[in-house]
């Protein structure tokens, strides 16, 4: 049955949206959360396992102080309350990539309670707050076997791999987001991007979506103005920056047309799907999950000393917000102009081209332009085009130096992006360097005033504009490869 | 105190992937409902400014550095596997979505 | 040489480390004795002899080098089937884990070997030591040897008649709810609970995690104490170990072997002193009592109220922390696998998988765990009996301001006969009753033999406060060298 989908418009003009976001990063620690194992990644299957990990009769967890100190930093650095007296807890259910069948996480005890974050959307500030941040462990990998979709549905069997059960898992969830109107899908997609370049900040996590170091679940609810807020959905497989803006708008959509057809909205769990853009419902269950929380036995509570989280607060780095604004006035950027660059996704990659060498406008003209044109075009982000910024930085530094102009440079860049060496390399393995022979270019000047004595004519006369033509000829002449401005010189002095 | 009925003893023994025959459920409801009775007894106890014993000792902040530890090899890890595929542990179809 | 197998662990040590005998022939003649009586018995699961001769030869080879041996060098022990044995079958008693060899060692088992202990083989037990009278063991029960057609105990029932079978003079338990002291009790042994902690868990097949401790089983309280002192200390690979050094136990059995236990306050719980135990179990109890007094110590009657929640609340807690510690058993990773026949789900093969390879006992507390962690209910059963914990702790706190220690009967009746307890399972916990107190506490305790009744052996349980292991063992001690230790007749 095909319903009608409300225009988003339409939508906004009679429901209010409420969000939720629930992160989960993966912490850049060197080993587990509770065993030394290490981790690295691209290993073989169950290589990087230990009782501990496995889960074997008899083992018993011991946790990974870097990772506690680094939820304190995260949760700091969210302006969040850390508990002085915090505990471990089993969150007990059956699958196969939970070794002990149970996680330790945290439950009534979390580490860090009560922050917020303040995100900018289109020019204004909006406070996220926080509701807690916790610790648990990552399980293990299921592989889906048999079916089509190398989904659970229609598999034979699954396998197991254990590599990735344990390492240590940060959990951030904020409290209900009302009042965004129809800016609810972008301010959860700002709320992401702020929240990950937080972390990246402090050097906890790769915070990588497309790696899986950073996962997102969002929760949408519709009330009409004046009611309650509505029965919540949890969307899950939400895996860029785009699908969290995409998810939450869909999924208001959707909630409206089931609550104008008069229906109830089922809270469930819905997955996100790349390819339609919409949430299709997971499998229900007929009651809620009863995980059967309480207190972790084998490990001691945590009591955080108090001059240590001092120390560590003092020495937070700048909030991503700060020193954006720190960078548009080094940069000399209009407010506009920095949230173009925000909205690109470039600002940490423009400030690295900048720190290899380049000016900030060089660095921002291939970034916002060439390479966002390529990033739109595949629909990646800009971080995955695969040019560096030292890459681009010598890219334009070879522009400065006159030995590229702006279309050889967009030849040798594609060269870059296809993995053919560095922008140097490249121009010369390609042969695209400027010519800057002035013999070479002479003779060529000469044949293109040789081809076209009207022309030719008219400049002598003074017309200098017609030495257009002329230019044109020899770019021709020579590939592209000349500078426009010296061989303008050259035809004019040749003709005068 | 409630009794424990033998639907909620079914119930409980699904919960806990226990796959309970008929026998064993009437058995245990029966079993269980005597033992449950005895256990409530801790309600006769007031003690609802009494905070509840988690550890008998009390130990806070037991931590270890981040520093590698050996791991099993892989044969040592799945030896005993009862299925094993391609390096992995291999289970029949899953049902259930995760949690 | 006289019998190798009816020595002190104090006596082989000596005698090996004096070059009167060898550990190979200690352990031969331990191999022996298993081979010879153990079809009666049935203490053992698995016997390592191959095992046991290599360790038994390092230690000869060492001896021979004229290296220095630990006190215990070349003594054979045997240990329960919980705790984790590289590449040696360890079952927990169940036909979950049947053929299982773990791929490392427990941390009590690495100070076994390091301190040159010989390890036989592994011991009978309650299925995943739930039990008081290893009646629940899927393998079969364990047999007492003062009456073969009795128990042993539990849920440590083959630790303990492996000692009164003279099979081994040192054995290891663990003690959840009194699994060490209650089949000490029945069995004429003496059974050692450390404090919670003091021994690294790391390695024990966890049944309830806050309460697990292991400790030694030996036929005098010396031997017990010298491999109290090898099994504990502090183990990083357990956070709930507690860094503490080990008290002197050793110094404190020998001191009180001397017999004086002038100025020590003995506590005589009110609540464990009347109902409950079989006349002749308390008959012997207060023989053991007036042997103490005898010896200089003073009996002090001690109120203890909330002692008789104890065997509820463990009965909560237990169970709770249990059915999530036997939820990895799901036929994935080890261990049996039932019902795979590539049309059914996982789901359904976990189940099958569960429900044919645990027993009735560990079923009901599972379910009952279950039960009392449910949303709903956590409140009024979990939570509530950890409330009662608190409780009890303070029960114990209050009366050590007043006494040394607390006396009372290990356990409340003799062996009984096989059989007569499975039918009404909490007829069985009643065995539990007087031991389960300071597992809640954490405390150490002891059972130590004092007497006979009907001609089955009585224990006599002496609690200390946490860390204060060698306060038990000096009283244990001092009530050996009064009574004796006790020994029973030939197997029949």
């Amino acid at each position: 049955m095909t319903v009608t989908l409300p225009p988003y418009e339409d939508v906004l003009a009679r429901y209010e949206p409420v969000i939720g976001l629930e992160t989960h990063v993966e912490l850049g620690t060197r080993t587990k959360m509770f065993c030394g194992c290490p981790i690295d990644f691209g290993g073989q299957p169950n290589t990087r396992i230990c009782p501990v990990c496995l889960g074997l009769p008899g083992s018993l967890p011991v946790a990974n102080r870097a990772a506690i100190e680094a939820t304190i930093r995260i949760g700091l650095a969210l302006n969040c309350t850390i508990a002085p007296w915090s505990r471990f807890a089993r969150k007990n259910y059956f699958y196969p990539d939970m070794p002990k069948n149970y996680q330790i996480s945290q439950y009534d005890e979390p580490l860090c309670v009560d922050g917020w974050l303040d995100v900018e959307v289109e020019g204004s500030l909006v406070r996220v707050e926080i509701e807690r941040v916790h610790l648990e462990e990552d399980t293990g990998k299921t592989q889906h076997v048999g079916g089509a979709t190398g989904r659970i549905h229609g598999a034979t069997e699954s396998l197991v791999d254990y590599n990735r059960a344990g390492i240590p898992l940060v959990e951030i969830v904020t409290k209900p987001v009302p009042g965004t109107g129809a800016l609810a899908p972008i301010v959860a997609r700002a709320y992401v991007t702020e929240l990950r370049d937080v972390i990246r900040s402090l050097g906890v996590s790769d915070v990588r979506m497309e790696q899986g170091s950073l996962r997102c679940d969002v929760n949408t609810s519709l009330s009409r103005p004046g009611e309650e807020w509505g029965t919540r959905t949890e969307t899950k497989n939400v895996n860029s920056l785009r699908s969290v803006e995409r998810a939450v708008r869909t999924e208001m959509i959707r909630q409206a047309s089931v609550l104008d057809a008069g229906g109830k909205i089922k809270q469930e769990t819905r997955h996100f799907s790349e390819e339609t853009g919409d949430t299709r419902p997971g499998r229900s269950k007929e009651t809620a999950t009863d995980y059967r929380y309480f207190p972790e036995p084998d490990l001691a509570p945590l009591a955080p000393d108090l001059e240590w989280v001092a120390s560590l607060k003092a020495a937070l780095p700048e909030l991503p917000r700060v020193h954006r604004k720190r960078l548009q006035a080094d940069w000399g950027l209009s407010d506009l102009d920095m949230q173009s660059v925000l909205n690109a996704g470039a600002v940490e990659l423009i400030e690295e081209t900048v720190a290899a060498g380049a000016s900030p406008e060089g660095a921002r003209k291939w970034w916002l332009g060439e390479l966002a044109r390529r990033a739109n075009e595949s629909g990646i982000e800009l971080v995955e085009v695969g040019a560096t910024p030292a890459q681009v930085a010598e890219l334009q530094r070879l522009v400065d130096e006159g030995k590229l102009n702006d279309k050889l440079a967009r030849a040798v860049l594609e060269g870059v992006i296809a993995g053919e060496g560095s922008p140097t390399e490249i121009m010369t393995a390609r042969g695209l360097g400027v010519v800057s022979d002035t013999g070479a270019l002479t003779a060529a000047v000469d044949e293109a005033i040789a081809a076209n004595p009207d022309v030719a004519a008219k400049i002598r006369e003074g017309k200098v504009a017609a030495a257009g033509a002329l230019i044109g000829a020899v770019m021709k002449t020579t590939r592209g490869q000349a500078d426009a401005k010296t061989v303008r010189d050259l035809i004019i002095a040749r003709l005068s | 105190m409630a009794a424990i009925s033998r639907e909620e003893v079914a119930h409980l023994a699904r919960l806990s992937r226990l796959a309970v025959t008929e026998e064993e459920l009437d058995l245990f409801a029966g079993q269980l409902d005597v033992i449950l009775q005895a256990v409530a007894r801790v309600g006769e106890v007031v003690a609802d400014d009494i905070p509840p014993t988690s550890h008998s000792v009390p130990l806070t902040n037991v931590l270890r550095d981040d520093v590698e530890v050996p791991c099993l090899t892989p044969e040592a890890a799945l030896a005993g596997a009862p299925d094993v595929e391609d390096g992995r542990f291999r289970v029949p179809r899953i049902l259930e979505e995760e949690a | 040489m006289s019998d190798l197998t009816r020595m002190t662990a104090v006596q082989l040590a000596a005698a090996i480390a004096g070059g009167e005998a060898s550990a190979t022939e200690v352990a031969e003649a331990h191999l022996d004795r298993i081979a010879e009586v153990d079809d009666r018995v049935h203490a053992f699961l698995h016997v390592d002899a191959e095992g046991a001769r290599a360790a038994a030869r390092e230690v000869d080879e060492r001896r021979s080098a004229g290296e220095p041996l630990g006190p215990l060098a070349g003594v054979p022990v045997g240990v329960k089937d919980i705790v984790a044995t590289r590449g040696v079958p360890t079952t927990a008693g169940s036909k979950i884990l049947e053929g299982w060899r773990p791929p490392y060692d427990a941390t009590i088992v690495e100070r076994m070997r390091a301190a040159g202990l010989v390890i036989l083989g592994k011991t009978n037990l309650d299925e995943f030591a739930m039990g008081s009278s290893t009646e629940y063991s899927a393998y079969g029960p364990s047999y007492n040897p003062w009456d073969l057609t009795r128990i042993p105990g539990g849920s440590g029932g083959g630790s303990a008649a492996a000692l009164a079978a003279y099979e081994a003079p040192l054995t290891v338990g663990t003690d959840t709810g009194g699994s060490i002291r209650q089949p000490g009790a029945v069995t004429g042994t003496v059974g050692a609970k450390p404090t919670y902690g003091g021994t690294s868990r790391y390695g024990l097949v966890a049944f309830s995690s806050s309460l697990d401790t292991p400790g030694p089983c030996a036929r005098t309280v010396e031997d017990a104490a010298l491999l109290h002192s090898v099994l504990a200390g502090h183990d990083p690979r357990d956070s709930t170990s507690i860094p503490q050094p080990v008290p002197d136990v050793v110094g404190a059995a020998r001191r009180g072997a001397t017999g004086d236990l002038s100025g020590v306050r003995l506590g005589l719980v009110r609540e464990f002193s009347g109902e409950g135990a079989e006349p002749g179990v308390m008959a012997a109890f207060r023989d053991g009592l007036d042997a103490l007094t005898k010896l200089g110590a003073e009996v002090v009657e001690v109120s203890c109220p909330h002692f008789q929640y104890a065997l509820p609340a463990y009965y909560l807690i237990a169970p709770s922390e249990c059915s999530s510690n036997l939820a990895r058993f799901d036929g994935v990773r080890y261990g049996l696998r039932v019902g795979d026949d590539g049309v059914k789900a996982l789901e359904e093969v976990m189940s099958l998988t569960r429900e044919a390879g645990f027993g009735p006992e560990v079923k009901r507390r599972v379910i009952i765990g279950t039960y009392a962690l449910s949303s709903g209910y956590y409140d009024a059963y979990y939570g509530q009996a950890q409330k009662v914990r608190t409780l009890i702790t303070r029960d114990f706190t209050a009366a050590f301001e007043q006494v040394d220690v607390l006396v009372s009967p290990t356990t409340p009746f003799v062996a009984f006969p096989l059989g007569s307890r499975t039918s009404d399972p909490y007829q069985m916990y009643l065995a539990d009753l007087f031991t389960i107190p300071t597992n809640l506490y954490g405390g150490p305790a002891i059972s130590v033999p004092c007497g006979l009744s009907e001609g089955l052996p009585v224990g006599f349980q002496v609690m200390a406060p946490t860390l204060a292991d060698d306060r038990m063992y000096r009283v244990a001690a001092a009530l050996e060298s009064a009574v004796g230790t006790l020994t029973p007749g030939e197997l029949s």
